[in-house]
């Protein structure tokens, strides 16, 4: 509190104005957009080029193993998928165990990796890059190499195939739950950070008191969003066509891909329907539950303004049978993780190293990455200019373009349909209420569910598929918009709101002197969440079948599936390394600068 | 806050000469900060202290003169660049036993209900489960907090959340605490009510602290609660006088030589700045950050008929309901300006000053901006910066490195800030907060 200024200082009132605001938002903002400090610009660093050859080394390396593997593959056993509607609750019980499995290794990856990265200065420099460039790569067009690759591990054996869609799941939810730990770990209250040193506590317990915690209200949502992103490729990952084999894993994605197989209309809308009860019941046992309970790791002292109620939570801390069941749970964990005697005063650097040592760890450390990605990075330009040579580069950009034109248009109308009525929405509180878990849902629902229902109007009306297969891309990740704008409207501080009146600002200079400040962090949150989403959706959309009808969009998407269909894999690493440029290049150009710069405007440059 | 609470308190060993009278020396202490670029920051110079068993010693010194550095140096959270901190008759290294901190901001963890706060410390001690809650709800008893053991923070009101900080550092049964203005963030009366209740259990023996150290930067409080007080003072810090409080508790404020003191070691902060007065300011000078406004008003109450131009600062601190820390830089920069001057403990205004107060805005303005530029070197310095350029613009970052090899990043933050804020008053340049730069365009009558 040293930085305050005078009493009357007109500042401090605005401070106070934007506090309320502020909470919700680091919650709610993609934890990539709110990460400060890894990049100070946007242009690519060494390091950004250091992680892509790694992680394009990485696959090129792989692809080249599980072209040797070949084999086994048609050796694996056939579950026919039943198309009665009673099979559904036990395949959405796979589909859902499935998720949850991806759930829980991505959250051990996001701590494991964040805390790596947040503790130690070495490990951060290669892997923050590292998971900047993961999130972009995408998900869809890595569906081949996976399923190849655990097969491989696991010839002829179903648990390798089951192994290939958790991992598929997990790659969908586990970075922006790292970035949100990450962010977490790096903004350490330094107060509470001094007081766990104080008082001497073990890096254990300090993890436990302090760092998880703190960490915890960003990572629920985190876990939140990923599974709502999650059930897309839950569905697009269970039903797989490798080269000549087709794989399909009992669930409701395989469910749907049989009935598009069979073009059974019917079986579709059962499928929809199973998903719908599946994502309600995920929600409201437990996620409604997850985040009423996190409420109470919120750093800030004030008092919550809206407290998210639970009944399943409520339920569970009234009953007496469930705290019979969770007693033993909680006296177990702190006898697990109590100290058995005071830690050691932590002195800083009890152990005298000669002075040079650190110089030549850093030597050594980054000489091997350095290396490992010069070498990755040969490999990978050898692989594709024996494969395909380096004309292909050239069309694979331009069909890079074409996506990318689709992309901003999607999204620029979907920004301009949904912008006005999420505002309209979240300026009501009740509507709101009512209105943000239903955006919720519909941006948790699989859009690749719809996609049969859209290749039948386009086919029936003659619509030209360049144009019409588009909107899929976005059908499912418009709803980020939405519900992103309605949370920012409905946090948007009275008094504000109260001087806009007052002013009598109207029409488009209401927006853009009020609204539009307002609301910009969490719109460009949903707008960029939405822009990933449709250059993931574009595999799947721009290249769409019914039965025996199939058709195609030009585009990079197009180009991936295909490479994918035809098992061509040095074209799948071209396609997907040329996507995450272009994600990683917008993110970075678009995104990022915007964030900042709508942050400015919020006043919250702190 | 009634109960006993003293517990086998380690006793020194008898013939250990470094425990017959210091509990802890500090010698020589230096203290430097790495810098990104130039020289590092030296905060803390030469320090010496002796804590003396039964004594509660006071640090006092403007924000910013390096006193939370030494506090921490002593907590063992950060080590002296040179010189060392003896304790219980060994250098030390890290966190020790029997030293405990309370902090300005509580630094309670939001997710724990007051007795788990209160636990947690001797959690990491590895002690049994039933004696640490023995231990912990006798402290919770002892500091007044019953009733309220299974609250969270966020129900509780400032006052009763320090008092878990204190409890939670009276649990470790510590021989030493350090407070870093541990009232600061209260209310007035919430914050002398827990100066009672502390020194009450203090003067009563009823704590197993042997001594404490406070740091503060408001002289009322170290007058009230010390037995010593050191003065530091800034860049880099160093102890500049150290002053015996010859008081008995319970002391009253309104005691005349209670008053009498007060106003002494206002003068002794006040000496530095009237000599201040003819070195001429470098570009790297450390600007106060008060808003003009502030300025403004400052300069009209002293020229209304009350003050006539001239007022005892603790008078006027007292009349305007500022702390110190708030008086003392906007004093300062009525100083810098050439609008007042500081001497013994008082503030005058100069002709200048006057002229100002009678002056109407844009007057003023003119004469704010011709102030800036012959007394403040960093405004000079953009100016003619910007003059030179062809567009008359210039990033941030370029002043901002320039000062970084004076200040630290966070001095030289507030610097360049106090800087725009006037400079955008006097109308002598502009900032562009979204490029982050200076320029000397300044808004047309923009036609939206
Ligand atoms: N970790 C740090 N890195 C760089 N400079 C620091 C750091 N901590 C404190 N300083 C600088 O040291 C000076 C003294 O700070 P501090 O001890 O907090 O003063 P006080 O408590 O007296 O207000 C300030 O100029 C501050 O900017
Ligand atoms: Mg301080």
């Amino acid at each position: 509190m040293d930085s305050r200024t005078g009493a009357g200082d007109p500042k401090i009132t605005l401070n106070e104005l934007a506090r309320a605001p502020a909470a919700v938002r680091r919650i709610v903002a993609h934890p990539y957009l709110a990460v400060r400090g890894i990049a100070r610009g946007n242009l690519p660093s060494p390091w950004d080029i250091v992680a892509f050859a790694l992680l394009f080394g990485t696959l090129v390396l792989i692809s080249f193993g599980t072209s040797q593997f070949g084999a086994p593959l048609s050796a694996l056993e056939k579950t026919p998928i039943d198309l009665n509607p009673w099979a559904l609750p036990y395949y959405a019980l796979r589909t859902t165990l499935r998720m949850g499995a991806a759930m829980v290794l991505s959250l051990i990856f996001s701590i494991g990796y964040a805390a790596l990265a947040a503790k130690s200065k070495r490990a951060e420099r290669v892997l923050i890059p590292t998971l900047d460039i993961l999130q972009s790569v995408p998900i869809l067009g890595f569906l081949t190499f996976t399923y190849t690759f655990f097969l491989g591990l696991f010839p002829g054996r179903v648990f390798g195939a089951e192994l290939a869609s958790v991992f598929v799941i997990f790659t969908s939810q586990a970075w922006n739950m790292t970035f949100s730990v990450y962010q977490s770990l790096r903004t350490l209250p330094p107060d509470l950070s001094e007081a766990c040193t104080s008082l001497r506590f073990s890096p254990l317990q300090r993890f436990r008191r302090l760092e998880l915690p703190f960490a915890m209200p960003g990572l629920i949502w985190n876990m939140m969003m990923s599974m709502s992103g999650g059930w897309f490729f839950v569905v697009a990952s269970e039903a797989i066509t490798v080269g000549d084999q087709t794989i399909t894993l009992p669930g409701v994605g395989s469910y749907v891909a049989t009935a598009i197989a069979e073009e059974n209309l019917g079986a579709i809308g059962w499928a929809i329907l199973a998903m719908l009860i599946v994502i309600l019941l995920y929600d409201q046992l437990l996620f409604r539950p997850l985040i009423a309970w996190g409420e109470k790791f919120r750093a800030d002292n004030e008092p919550g303004q809206v407290q998210p109620e639970s009944w399943v939570l409520r339920m569970l801390q009234r009953s007496r049978f469930a705290a019979l069941l969770w007693k033993p749970v909680d006296t177990a964990v702190n006898r697990i993780l109590r100290p058995r005697r005071a830690a050691a005063a932590r002195a800083e650097s009890p152990l005298q190293l000669p002075s040079w040592t650190p110089l030549a760890l850093d030597i050594a450390w980054y000489g091997v990455i350095v290396l490992a990605a010069a070498y990755g990075a040969w490999i990978a330009v050898r692989y594709i200019s024996h494969a395909v040579g380096f004309g292909e580069v050239g069309h694979v950009v331009l069909l890079g373009l074409a996506t990318m034109a689709r992309v901003i248009l999607l999204v620029a109308v979907a920004s301009l349909i949904w912008v006005p009525i999420g505002v309209a929405i979240g300026l009501r509180p009740r509507l709101a209420a009512m209105a943000q878990p239903v955006a919720q849902f519909l941006a948790a629902f699989p859009a690749n569910l719809l996609f049969p229902v859209a290749v039948m109007l386009i086919v029936s009306f003659h619509l030209n598929p360049d144009i019409w297969l588009s909107p899929l891309m976005i059908f499912g990740t418009q709803w980020y918009i939405l519900f992103n704008v309605v949370a920012g409207a409905s946090v948007f501080p009275h008094d504000l709101r109260d001087a806009a009146d007052n002013l009598h600002l109207r029409g488009w200079l209401w927006w853009k002197r009020a609204m539009i400040p307002g609301i910009l962090p969490y719109y460009v949150t949903g707008a960029m969440t939405a822009a990933g989403g449709c250059w993931n959706a574009s595999i799947v959309s721009e290249w769409v079948t019914w039965g025996k009808t199939h058709l195609q969009a030009h585009g990079l998407g197009a180009y991936i599936q295909q490479a994918t269909t035809d098992a061509d894999y040095p074209r799948l690493v071209l396609g997907v390394a040329v996507m995450s440029l272009f994600v990683v290049s917008f993110n970075r150009v678009l995104w990022r600068p915007l964030y900042r710069s709508a942050e400015r405007l919020a006043g919250v440059d702190e | 806050m009634n109960d006993e609470y003293k517990q086998a308190a380690p006793v020194a060993a008898p013939g250990d000469p470094a425990l017959a009278d210091a509990v802890l020396e500090v010698r020589g202490v230096r203290r430097a900060f790495k810098r990104p670029h130039g020289e590092p920051l030296v905060v803390l110079e030469s320090v010496n202290l002796n804590l003396h068993k039964g004594e509660i010693i006071g640090l006092l010194g403007r924000s910013g003169s390096g006193k939370s550095t030494l506090l921490r140096i002593v907590a063992g959270l950060i080590k002296a660049s040179d010189g060392e901190v003896i304790y219980r008759g060994e250098p030390l290294h890290g966190p020790a036993e029997g030293i405990s901190m309370v902090f300005q901001s509580f630094a309670l963890f939001p997710w724990l209900t007051v007795l788990q706060n209160v636990e947690a410390g001797l959690e990491a001690q590895g002690m049994a489960p039933d004696e640490i809650r023995e231990q912990a709800l006798r402290a919770i008893d002892v500091i007044g907090l019953d009733g309220f053991a299974n609250a969270y923070p966020r129900e509780l009101s400032g006052g009763m959340r320090q008092r878990v900080g204190f409890a939670r550092a009276l649990v470790m049964n510590p021989s030493i605490l350090l407070m870093d203005e541990p009232f600061s963030a209260l209310d007035v009366l919430t914050a002398e009510t827990l100066r009672t209740d502390f020194l009450d259990l203090w003067t009563e023996n009823k704590l197993p602290i042997q001594s404490v150290l406070l740091v503060t930067h408001n002289i009322e409080e170290a007058v009230f609660m010390c037995d010593r007080i050191l003065v530091f003072s800034a860049n880099p810090g160093r102890v500049v006088a150290e002053i015996k409080v010859p008081f008995k508790h319970p002391r009253n404020r309104l005691d005349p030589r209670f008053r009498q003191l007060v106003d002494d070691i206002y003068s002794r902060m006040t000496v530095r700045h009237a000599t201040g007065k003819a070195t001429v300011l470098s570009i790297g000078e450390r600007l106060p950050e008060v808003s003009t406004n502030l300025m403004a008003g400052l300069i009209e109450t002293l020229a209304s008929e009350t003050y006539k131009g001239r007022a005892d600062m603790p008078a006027l601190a007292q009349a305007l309901a500022l702390e110190v820390d708030e008086l003392f830089p906007l004093a300062e920069s009525l100083q810098m300006l050439g609008y007042a001057e500081l001497e013994s403990g008082d503030v005058q205004l100069t002709p200048l000053g006057l002229q100002f107060a009678q002056a109407d805005t844009q007057v003023r303005k003119i004469g704010f901006a011709k102030q800036m530029l012959t007394r403040i070197p960093l405004a000079a310095h953009i100016k003619s910066v910007l003059d030179e350029r062809p567009g008359h613009r210039a990033p941030a970052v370029r002043f901002l490195s320039e000062l970084e090899d004076y200040l630290s990043d966070s001095a030289a933050e507030h610097t360049l800030s106090a800087v725009t804020q006037w400079g955008r008053y006097a109308e002598l340049f502009t900032y562009d907060d979204a490029a982050e730069a200076f320029s000397l365009d300044m808004p047309e009558a923009e036609a939206s």
